[in-house]
């Protein structure tokens, strides 16, 4: 047995036993009171973000989950910063489950991570909380030396009287911080005093990362837990009829075989010692399945249906003018019809997840995004209290939206499996990489049919955007009744910042059956390729130069717009010759209040091409970690730039063709561009960087491959065009 | 009974001779550094050592590696080019999600310790089984660089 991993474990389950009560020890700081009388749930107050030990320890609680995108670093260097500690005392722990405590404000109330919302939501919340524990060790120096707290100076986890040569470092001042009232208000810090922010403080997360030690929920083991292995249904809406588990349950190491239901998903587990015990024997078992209500459609014919539907009128997202007498009387018109398939995340993790469920309460190990949620949905599946149901949050081997599931999915099933099993014993379920592809919850198919009008002097004077596809939002019911129009069906196109008199953006919202769920930039992972592809045709059709024409359209009203494009036209030398065997693309867009603006670099080779550097420019108000912020820009366009070479998940017949990364590939090592990364300067709030770069790259390629080749791409995989870059 | 020579040292496993020596690794002797990815040799987060070579253990039954010396992610560290190539992962922040860099740090310590100063050619020669999809590859290529660098 590794010593180390059971200890990690072992530690971890002590502080479940001990619950809150470790924090009454500390030195705990909510803005609004605080564990001074020995109750443990007093210590989680609002605005629990701050913990200060004795030993000189500062960890900040972070609300939001660690999934790559470098959320532990950024939230505690916003702490660090008003707190003025050292960055090396800082620690990050993930927070529990609270949406009043850790409720996310920008789609709240309920605790959750997405839509690149974490810095951009906790930035004043955790200034002052930071702020507020800074001025708490202030006042208890300033009583102790007996001096004015204004003589006081914080500086890298020491509190100074320099008048008097006296200097304490936080963990002194813990005992008599604690008892001090807590200030209302708090003054922040002027943005030329910060220190951290603005830097590029080594994660928090590096080292752990590179040496093993990270735990991820696959890495979580207890003495005598069991892990699932299961058999889904074939097809969407299949259930199980009957099973035959003879031999499975004969199997050495197997403890039990068991059917098991929840609201997304019927299925049968086996229950074992260990993963490959109970997949050799799930693999035994023969399924009979119901699948009178089996989804059983292709994707063919599913496009072929949203074809027809756009070239119908659809219902009204945005209208200005009225496109369709500028079409009349336009003296040109331009058309296109754009495709998209079904997405499948692929976070690196299969999804898996650990619970455990005991007499009266329930415990789930997870790397959780939507916490509250899931919270809930296993709370009524249990028939507890939702506080009864108590997360344990650990990093996440990626999600790029999947683990924020609007039906909490595997951890439904894990629950259901403990609870069907009878069992009181920790349960991890692990889905192998093929039931992680084929369980559903993709980005949906989309088709946008567009048309724009040109007068006699090629000016653009019509704009026609038709979107068809399922509704991410609706079928998610999250978020109250579904609306006429899901804004996130349409985010992007609806929200287009150029200036044409007569715009119409239309939408069909379809109902198919396979399950749909936001993936790394939702909406705009089709509405920037259709939009900036077609602005890109436009400009070739009238002869004018892609950054030219944008920036014509651009009113001063889209000063951020105008700032990214200028600054990757620059930064690129996009007014320079390019070197001779090269040819670049340009696009821009809007998402999560960032703007990305991309210029993709295609070397010429042989009788193909290759993308050899991509220059990136974003606006994301004021970058707290320019580093992470670069990170993120690669990330986004090598995820973007997956999904538009290969990324298709098909069906036919209603079974995904799809289920590992042969038949699914992914962007590896020798297809990843160069990436220069230019952050326009900013003191502006803080926007999202997480998903911003994503949508980008995929316009910006095939308007590249469209001036190289003179054929504009007008369907997403790139190889399903017969397309392959080198 | 399978005896294992992990990082220098003895574990007596009762494993069914086929299973993986992934799983073994990770559910019978708790050393989860090495990670599940697709089980199919496709994405390289089991590359453990054998011998010195990258190996995918997700298809390396337990009995193809009794007597063979296996050095994994928890291990690496020790020896000069595995300590470069993780000081080299921290300095370039290469790490993102995290999940598959165990995985990548194998496979780069291996290229390591036979080429000395890798092309980028060699560079995705050596790194292209490895899938990252926080796409942290320009990073990867850079703390190889680095760690090549540092160890001349
Ligand atoms: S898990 Fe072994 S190569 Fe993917
Ligand atoms: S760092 Fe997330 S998959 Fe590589």
């Amino acid at each position: 047995m590794s010593n180390t991993t059971e200890q990690v474990v072992e530690v971890s389950r002590r502080d479940v036993l001990k619950g809150g009560a470790a924090l009454t020890v500390a030195f705990f700081l909510p803005a609004r009171g605080r564990a001074t009388d020995g109750n443990a749930d007093a210590a989680f107050a609002p605005n629990a973000f701050v913990r200060i030990t004795p030993d000189d320890v500062v960890t900040v609680y972070a609300k939001h989950l660690e999934m790559g995108q470098g959320v532990y670093t950024g939230l505690a260097t916003i702490v660090a910063e008003e707190l003025d500690a050292d960055w090396s005392q800082v620690r990050v722990e993930g927070a529990p489950a609270n949406a009043k405590l850790y409720n996310n404000s920008a789609f709240g109330p309920m605790q959750g991570t997405g839509g690149s919302t974490s810095i951009a939501n906790s930035w004043d919340q955790l200034r002052k909380a930071g702020a507020t524990a800074r001025a708490l060790l202030v006042t208890a120096a300033a009583q102790r030396w007996g001096v004015p707290a204004d003589e006081i100076t914080v500086s890298r986890g020491k509190v100074e009287h320099a008048a008097s040569k006296r200097s304490a470092r936080f963990g002194e001042l813990v005992a008599e911080a604690a008892k001090l009232p807590v200030p209302k208000d708090v003054k922040l810090k002027d943005p030329s005093q910060f220190t951290l922010i603005g830097k590029d403080t080594i994660r928090v997360d590096a080292r752990d990362k590179a040496n093993g030690t990270a735990m991820f929920t696959q890495d979580v083991r207890f003495p005598g837990m069991l892990t699932a292995a299961v058999v889904h249904p074939p097809r969407f809406g299949a259930k199980v009829k009957s099973f035959d588990a003879a031999k499975a349950r004969a199997v050495k190491g197997v403890k039990t075989v068991v059917a098991f239901e929840t609201p997304v998903r019927s299925g049968v587990a086996v229950l074992a010692t260990d993963f490959w015990t109970a997949k050799k024997a799930a693999e035994s078992i023969a399924v009979e399945w119901d699948e009178t209500n089996a989804f059983r459609r292709s994707s063919a014919d599913i496009l072929a249906e949203y074809r027809e539907l756009a070239k119908q009128p659809g219902r009204s997202a945005r209208s200005e003018g009225d496109v369709e007498q500028a079409f009349k009387s336009a003296a040109r018109v331009l058309e296109a019809v754009y495709e998209f398939p079904y997405l499948a995340h692929a976070s690196m993790e299969p999804l898996n997840c650990v619970v455990r469920i005991g007499a009266r309460e329930c415990e789930v190990w997870n790397g959780e995004q939507f916490q509250t949620v899931d919270q809930a949905s296993i709370a009524r599946l249990l028939g507890l209290p939702p506080s009864n149901v108590r997360l344990h949050q650990l990093y996440a081997g990626g999600s790029f939206g999947r683990r924020a599931n609007p039906k909490s999915d595997y951890l439904l099933e894990a629950v259901a499996i403990a609870k069907a099993a009878g069992v009181d014993v920790p349960v991890k379920l692990v889905w192998t990489r093929e039931q992680d592809t084929r369980a559903g919850f993709y980005r949906p198919i989309y088709v946008h049919a567009l048309k724009a009008g040109l007068d006699k002097d090629g000016n653009l004077i019509a704009w026609r955007h038709r979107i068809v596809g399922q509704s991410i939002m609706g079928e998610a019911a999250l978020f109250g009744p579904p609306q006429a129009i899901d804004t996130t069906s349409v985010e992007g196109a609806s929200t287009l910042p150029y200036s044409i008199p007569n715009l119409a953006v239309e939408l069909h919202t379809t109902k198919v059956g396979v399950p749909v769920q936001w993936w790394r930039s939702v909406g705009s992972t089709h509405t920037a390729f259709s939009t900036e592809c077609f602005l890109d045709e436009i400009a070739r059709a009238t002869g004018r130069d892609p950054y030219e024409f944008r920036r014509s359209l651009l009113s001063s009203k889209h000063s951020r717009h105008l700032a990214a494009l200028d600054l990757v036209a620059e930064k690129s030398g996009w007014k320079n010759a390019r070197p001779k065997d090269e040819v670049w693309g340009l696009a821009l867009h809007e998402s999560f209040n960032s703007v990305v603006a991309q210029v993709a670099q295609l070397k010429r080779l042989g009788d193909g091409f290759k993308l050899h550097k991509v220059v990136c420019a974003v606006d994301c108000g004021l970058a707290i970690n320019p580093n992470i912020v670069a990170m993120q820009m690669e990330s986004g366009i090598g995820y973007g730039l997956s999904a538009a070479l290969t990324g298709a998940i098909t069906l036919r017949d209603g079974v995904v063709e799809q289920g590992n990364f042969d038949d699914y590939p992914v962007l590896r090592m020798n297809q990843m561009p160069a990436v220069d990364v230019y952050i326009v300067p900013s003191q502006a709030n803080p926007t999202g960087v997480g998903e911003p770069a994503t949508p980008v790259i995929a316009p910006a390629l095939a308007n590249a491959l469209a001036t190289a080749t003179g054929k504009p791409v007008y369907a997403l995989p790139l190889s399903a065009q017969g397309i392959t870059l080198a | 009974m399978i005896t294992l020579d992990i990082n220098g040292k003895t574990f007596e496993t009762d494993a069914d001779p086929d299973t993986p020596l992934l799983w073994v690794l990770r559910d019978h002797l708790g050393l989860t550094g090495t990670k599940y990815g697709c089980g199919k040799a496709l994405c390289g987060a089991c590359t453990v050592h054998l011998n010195g070579q990258p190996v995918r253990s997700c298809v390396m039954p337990v009995s193809a590696a009794a007597n063979a010396k296996i050095t994994t992610i928890e291990a690496v560290g020790e020896s000069a080019v595995g300590k470069a190539v993780q000081d080299a992962w921290a300095a370039e922040s290469v790490a993102q999600c995290g999940y598959c860099q165990s995985g990548q740090i194998m496979s780069a310590t291996a290229l390591l310790m036979t080429n000395k100063s890798p092309t980028d050619e060699d560079i995705d020669a050596a790194m292209s089984g490895n899938v990252c999809r926080c796409a942290t590859y320009v990073r990867i290529r850079a703390a190889i660089k680095r760690a090549a660098n540092a160890l001349s």
